[in-house]
């Protein structure tokens, strides 16, 4: 028997569902609505509205992952100094809102940001002014943060939990200072995570539309709200994709430039 | 100086955990307050839950995602297995060609995903709930075959070729030898595909047909329509099944490990 025909469904399920649906968007991003090949739907990147839309998403999403990653950082270094089970347990805490459902937490966020929410009561209470937090790019930011901030801790921490003591303390004992043990030797180690973090935090905050139409309105566009309403109110296909090879595009150069840089260092490990 | 650099440390955790989880327990008390008001408490209630329990649109929404999550991290378990065991016998070339594949899903907007089949479906047939299948065993997927596959090159070939020097049958050796000791990987490659497709919003969204709801997208047409406190009471629901799935899994792994020592 030829174990290799056992691959067979999944070959023609990724055929079928992974590389003809890519190929469509290619065919429909790349031809206008009569079929005849055309550069627009891709070229539309330019034009004013598109363009700020994809320069909103840029800027939070940097903003996002930049974030994450201040955060996540020390985080999962603190984490990593301690082990046995309580501190299996706390790390179970902070991935364990990667496991609740993405639109409980954008929930919970609007609850907390809108006029109304507790944010603002907390003010009012304590006699301080009120914010108007929804329905801005910081709103989006702070979702956006609070939604994949474990997806950045994860990986970090797996690295960071892996790097052998000895070699830390083998730096001390050559007289290495905290400091420079710090950059010399944890930074380089850690790197592979932090790649592994910064991907998994970019990617989704790059083509977010949730976040900003529930947190931002209607009144801050991002690339992903431009598609998306190109799908499902103006019915423009061909616009649509066209915006969304430019995405995907843009996506794994950032990713290609990323790895490079990353695989100068040593091995590379995306996922 | 040490011991105050530990503070400062757990004070950190401290912190991060506490506006990690302070919004879902903010949550999870309104879903227990008696006014349509969030700021206001207006005293203990459980008719958000009861409701709740009497809504047709939101028992639809749970029951076709429970039908559509179990169905597709099912047929994503068997196929991703499969193509594991296909793939440990295959040459590193076609093996590095199939993983590049699998992780396309993986490295792909979800947005980009969902557009894709979406566009590719409207073609031969009307979305509903076998587009939102097939989308959803295809994000499931790679998480079976990441899981799948370390499992599998760990396993000692030599003990499946003692078995057949024995006497045994090719599927019989697989059955008592290699699938044992892979187990724990489709398990796990099951479990993440199911809560990937449980969580899943935005493929679901691009793919679903008119008129059918899973969880995820019933709970965006609220957001967007106003708060309304059942959904704050399904949020509480959900919550709660999660961490008893996982205390589950934590449980099964851990008894798991220790039947392996004992051996």
């Amino acid at each position: 028997m030829n174990r290799k025909i056992l691959a067979s469904p999944y070959i023609v399920w990724a055929l079928g569902f992974i590389i003809l649906p890519l190929l469509m968007i290619v065919y429909y991003g790349l031809t206008d609505g009569s079929g005849t090949f055309t550069l627009e739907n891709v070229l539309a990147i330019a034009d004013s509205v598109h363009y700020k839309a994809f320069g909103n998403s840029l800027l939070l999403a940097l903003g996002s992952t930049v974030i994450c990653l201040v955060i996540a950082y020390p985080l999962a270094y603190v984490l990593s100094q301690h082990e046995g089970k309580i501190s299996n347990t706390i790390i179970m805490l902070f991935i364990l809102p990667m496991w609740i459902n993405f639109l409980l937490r954008v929930l919970a966020m609007q609850m907390l940001l809108s006029n109304t929410g507790i944010v603002n009561a907390l003010l009012g209470f304590f006699g301080l002014p009120q914010q108007h937090i929804m329905y801005t790019k910081g709103a989006i930011l702070i979702g956006m943060v609070y939604d994949y901030l474990p997806f950045m801790i994860l990986p970090i921490y797996n690295v960071m939990s892996k790097i052998d003591k000895d070699v830390i303390e083998a730096a001390h004992d050559l007289g290495a200072t905290v400091f420079v043990t710090f950059k010399k030797i944890i930074i380089p180690l850690s790197l592979p995570g932090v790649i592994s973090g910064v991907t998994m935090v970019f990617i989704p905050s790059m083509s977010e539309f949730v976040v900003a139409d529930i947190l931002g309105g209607s009144k801050i566009l991002l690339l992903g709200n431009v598609i998306e309403q190109e799908f499902n109110l103006s019915n423009n296909w061909n616009l649509g994709s066209g915006l969304s090879l430019v995405l995907m595009i843009f996506i794994l150069i950032s990713m290609a430039v990323m790895n490079r840089s990353n695989a100068e260092e040593g091995d590379t490990m995306l996922w | 100086m040490v011991k105050a650099k530990k503070y400062a440390g757990r004070l950190y955790v401290g912190l991060i955990g506490f506006l990690l989880y302070s919004p879902l327990l903010i949550l999870i008390v309104c879903s227990f307050n008696d006014s349509k008001i969030r700021t206001v408490w207006g005293g203990f209630t459980l008719h958000w839950y009861t409701d709740l329990f009497q809504n047709e649109e939101v028992l639809l929404a749970v029951r076709t995602s429970l039908i559509l999550t179990t169905s597709a991290a099912l047929i994503a378990t068997v196929i991703g297995t499969l193509a594991c065991i296909a793939m440990s016998a295959m040459g590193k070339k076609m093996k590095g060609v199939m993983q590049s594949v699998a992780n396309i899903p993986l490295l792909n907007s979800e947005m980009v995903t969902g557009i894709a089949i979406m566009l590719l479906f409207v073609h031969f047939m009307t979305l509903g709930f076998t587009s939102m299948l097939i989308a959803h065993v295809t994000i499931g997927l790679p998480y079976v075959i990441l899981n799948v596959m370390p499992k599998l090159q760990q396993v000692d070939k030599n003990l499946y070729e003692a078995a057949l020097d024995l006497g045994a049958s090719h599927v019989y050796a697989f059955v008592k030898v290699i699938l044992p000791e892979i187990m724990p990987g489709i398990l796990a490659g099951f479990f993440f595909a199911f809560t990937i497709s449980m969580d899943d919003f935005v493929v679901t969204y691009f793919t679903k047909g008119a008129g059918i709801n899973t969880i995820s997208t019933m709970i965006y047409q609220q957001l967007r329509r106003g708060i309304n406190p059942e959904m704050y009471a399904l949020s509480t629901i959900l919550l709660f099944t999660i961490l008893i799935l996982l205390a589950i899994i934590n449980r099964l792994s851990a008894t798991k490990e220790k039947k392996e020592v004992q051996y």
